[in-house]
């Protein structure tokens, strides 16, 4: 039977390894950007030091870590490091670094430009109520930022989720990986398995994303 | 005016770079003493008020305030600034916070009183301006001339024994001008200290108790109003009021 490939998503425990695949993408997005989130704060807070020396390294680190493809640093971290250090790394551990460098530098970058959009003269305002430092930036500028940060935030969150099917290619069997088992099982007896396989796969990361994206969306109107 | 000094500036230096704004101002404030500042636009009136609250720091000379020091980077300058209250031109509310909540922000977090408190006398100063029932709108919903009452009122919640207003009506629309100079009368007239930086010629006539005119870094005059207006000592001062008198002979015409 050649139209009968949604059959196979039935079979054996295939969905639910399909769901298991997915997982494993959720999970290494959802604790790179926690662990993202508090670096991006402090690199962000780096990033706009008046200081040379900081300015040029958080620089370099930002556009490095642009100009690198992920892909690349996911094989320097897994490949390059573990060989030539020794260390154990595994794949899922290489992953969640390497995207937690990707995160902060990305993090850092947008709490930069939250920051610095923050016009000077609610500085001054703050201080002259009397506010220090730290109740300055709690109270008034922190608030603010955040305004335009949650969004920007979930938004990075659905680009990593999108970018850690990379990690398929440092061995990690993650959702399309699971996939491509499947189908490659099933080639002979059900051919159009393939299409049904990959839309499910689809409508996953739809549902992985949608309602993160939805949230961003409806912050960013609230906050306006 | 007879009443002890409150605030003493002496020997204020101020540079930016190559450029000496200040060079060597003294004066002093006496309690209940309204002083008006004038002077060409970037003759440092903005720099002096800033200095005046640790905003800015000078390099050399110091501000006192009751006898205290007051020091950009000192220790107690935070708890200094509690006792001076200051307007800008921008009127800087913050905008996540409603008016209730910008007026009542630095009295609980910074002076940490209570909120019920702080908001009673919140409402009471919002009701003398007319602006209570605006308490929970947020600044964007306000006139430039709304917002500028709600900074002044933000800063005398603190209950600051001395004001200074840096232009606050600058960047006002003319028909809100005076629904903000009427507030600084006002307080004015209940003895708040206050130094005042204004173009409003009129007004400073009106408000000051004395008025201090800067040129080129320095303190050039300093006398009452009346005297300064009307027969002013030196040829800047002349050719400063003169501007003022081209300028609205100008708008007449127009
Ligand atoms: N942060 C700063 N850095 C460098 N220069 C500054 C700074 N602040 C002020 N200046 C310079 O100091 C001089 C005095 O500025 P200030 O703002 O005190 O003048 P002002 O009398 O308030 O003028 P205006 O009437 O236009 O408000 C100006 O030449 C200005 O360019
Ligand atoms: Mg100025």
């Amino acid at each position: 039977m050649q139209d009968s490939g949604i059959k196979v998503l039935f079979m054996g425990k295939n969905f639910l390894r399909l769901l298991e695949g997915l997982w494993v993408t959720l999970r290494i997005s959802l604790i790179a950007v926690i662990i993202s989130i508090p670096l991006g704060i402090l690199f962000g807070m780096f990033m706009t030091l008046k200081n040379p020396i900081s300015r040029a390294v958080s620089r370099v680190y930002l556009e490095f870590i642009r100009i690198m493809p992920q892909l690349v640093l996911l094989f320097i971290a897994y490949f390059g490091v573990t060989r030539t250090f020794g260390l154990n790394l595994s794949a899922e551990v290489s992953a969640v670094i390497v995207f937690v460098l990707w995160g902060t530098a990305e993090m850092g970058d947008l709490v930069r430009g939250a920051l610095i959009s923050i016009p000077k003269h609610q500085y001054d305002s703050a201080a002259a109520l009397g506010m220090n430092r730290i109740q300055t930036f709690w109270y008034v500028v922190i608030p603010q930022t955040m305004r335009r940060l949650i969004p920007l935030t979930i938004n990075l969150t659905t680009r990593m989720i999108k970018t850690t099917s990379l990690v398929v290619l440092i061995g990690m069997t993650e959702v399309l990986k699971v996939g491509k088992q499947i189908i490659d099982a099933n080639r002979f007896e059900y051919p159009t398995a393939a299409l049904w396989i990959y839309g499910v796969i689809f409508l996953l990361y739809f549902l992985a994303c949608w309602p993160i994206s939805m949230l961003a969306k409806k912050l960013e109107k609230r906050w306006r | 005016m007879n009443g002890e000094i409150q605030l003493q500036v002496s020997g204020l230096v101020k540079r930016f770079g190559e450029e000496t704004v200040l060079n060597g101002i003294d004066f002093c404030v006496r309690k209940g003493e309204v002083v008006v500042v004038l002077g060409p636009s970037g003759c440092g009136k903005s720099t002096l008020l800033r200095c005046m609250n640790g905003l800015e720091s000078p390099d050399a000379g110091s501000i006192f305030l009751d006898g205290e020091a007051i020091s950009a980077g000192g220790k107690n300058i935070a708890q200094l600034r509690q006792k001076i209250g200051m307007v800008f031109q921008s009127y800087d509310l913050f905008p996540n916070k409603n008016i209730i909540d910008n007026i009542t922000l630095a009295p609980v977090k910074v002076q940490k009183r209570s909120k019920k408190e702080a908001e009673e006398q919140a409402e009471k100063l919002l009701k003398r301006v007319g602006l209570w029932e605006k308490r929970k709108a947020y600044p964007r919903e306000l006139s430039g001339g709304q917002k500028q009452r709600v900074a002044i009122i933000r800063a005398l919640c603190m209950n600051p024994e001395v004001m200074l207003f840096d232009e606050v009506t600058a960047a006002l629309d003319p028909e809100m001008v005076r629904e903000v100079l009427d507030v600084m009368i006002e307080l004015a007239n209940q003895g708040m200290t206050m130094v005042i930086v204004t173009h409003e010629m009129q007004f400073a006539r009106a408000i000051a108790d004395r008025v201090i005119f800067l040129d080129g870094g320095s303190i050039v005059e300093d006398s009452k109003p009346d005297e300064f207006f009307t027969n002013p000592k030196t040829k800047r001062a002349k050719d400063f009021l003169q501007t003022f008198a081209y300028e609205k002979r100008r708008t007449n015409i127009n």
